[in-house]
């Protein structure tokens, strides 16, 4: 067996995490209905369900996925490289969308 | 090679090839590869949706709170299934079958509870008039020819139904694979006739005006590819084997930690 397969966890971490998991997903559910603590602006709920989402897939990639306890070098990499495309689909579609918006077409 | 490579690093002999260069075994950098490009295709997805969210004004929000309690039911039971399947993986790392294949079981379950959950939903919501213009009638599906609100979305907001449609439809597929995949694993070719019984009642019990009658016909594309792979290349699957494809239903539940957000949650109607 592979030894980063095999590091010495208990698994009562995994039952906090899966409590943390639900826990998250609460709070989003709890904002879906009281949005109005954004004051109907959708977009800044957008941005905080999307950091509460972005907080959960850490923690699945980092423990149930086991990404933490494996080679920096294969951590970073898988990583980097998703998010940077990530972020190149953002500066493709987002400026386009504005666009669509300033241009006032419907 | 890599595995090689492992064995002997673990019996501390001098191995003859390169040590792997992420410290995994070839099954599972290979899982990963095959994770950071399907992220890619559900990070398009997601993105088109945003995209439509942004320039749609207004952007329906049809979802009352039956549809956000069941989405949230969903989101329970994926997540509870990620749990399971770790438990799973620990029981084979400890060489324990019987308990790997009983969370494996576990995993399926929560797994199957997703997808006919969502299905209800989808059933639901076109049952109220909720359709992909033009592609409902490609299907066959029998539709209610009321005025109700989704309806005026489908007519006024197409951008929705096909955004809605298109993310859950591709993740509702990726769940059945898994399902699939985790059944193989568990139960090797004991599976295929159990495979084989859900298709056939499926296709039969579910009514041809039903939206899922065709798209049912993945559990029977599901069992060729399975009775392919367990014939030409029959084994006992490993530890290794029930961690790569527990990465990859982890993945799947991933993928829905984004969706329930953005699709649901921004598309709360509030009463």
């Amino acid at each position: 067996m592979h030894a980063t397969a095999t590091h010495d966890d208990s698994k009562g971490q995994y039952f906090w995490v899966w409590g943390a998991l639900l826990a998250l997903t609460g709070a989003e559910v709890w904002l879906g209905y009281n949005n109005q603590v954004f004051h109907g602006n959708s977009a800044h709920m957008l941005e905080v369900l999307l950091v509460l989402s972005i907080i959960k897939s850490a923690l699945i990639i980092g423990y149930f996925m086991h990404l933490k306890f494996e080679k920096a070098l294969m951590r970073w990499l898988l990583v980097f490289s998703v998010s940077a495309c990530f972020v190149i689909m953002y500066f493709f579609f987002f400026p386009d969308a504005d666009r669509i918006i300033n241009l006032g077409v419907k | 090679m890599a595995d090689a490579t492992l064995e002997h690093a673990q019996h501390g002999l001098p191995g003859e090839y390169e040590a792997p260069l992420f410290g995994a075994y070839s099954k599972k950098v290979g899982m990963w590869l095959f994770l950071a490009s399907d992220s890619l295709t559900f990070g398009a997805l997601l993105f088109a949706f945003s995209y439509n969210r942004i320039y749609t004004n207004p952007w329906p929000t049809p979802f009352h709170g039956e549809s956000i309690a069941n989405a949230t039911v969903m989101t329970a039971c994926l997540l509870s299934s990620s749990l399971t399947m770790v438990l799973a993986v620990f029981a084979a790392q400890r060489g324990d079958r019987a308990w790997t294949r009983n969370w494996l079981l576990a995993t399926m379950v929560f797994g199957t509870a997703f997808i006919v959950l969502h299905g209800m939903e989808w059933s639901k919501l076109i049952g109220e008039g909720l359709s992909i213009p033009g592609f409902m009638t490609i299907l066959g599906v029998s539709q209610p020819a009321g005025a109700g609100e989704l309806a005026d979305i489908s007519k006024n907001v197409p951008q929705f139904p096909q955004a809605f449609f298109g993310l859950t439809a591709m993740h509702m597929l990726h769940v059945t694979i898994g399902v699939i995949y985790l059944g193989v694993v568990a139960f090797r070719k004991w599976f295929l006739p159990i495979l084989a019984v859900i298709w056939i009642a499926a296709a039969f019990l579910i009514p041809s005006g039903n939206v899922f009658h065709y798209p049912v016909n993945v559990l029977g594309i599901g069992l060729l590819v399975a009775a392919v792979i367990l014939f030409l290349k029959p084994k006992d699957y490993d530890a290794h084997d029930v961690e790569v494809c527990g990465l990859y239903w982890h993945f799947v539940d991933l993928v829905w930690m984004f969706i329930f957000p953005l699709v649901y949650l921004m598309s709360t109607r509030i009463s």
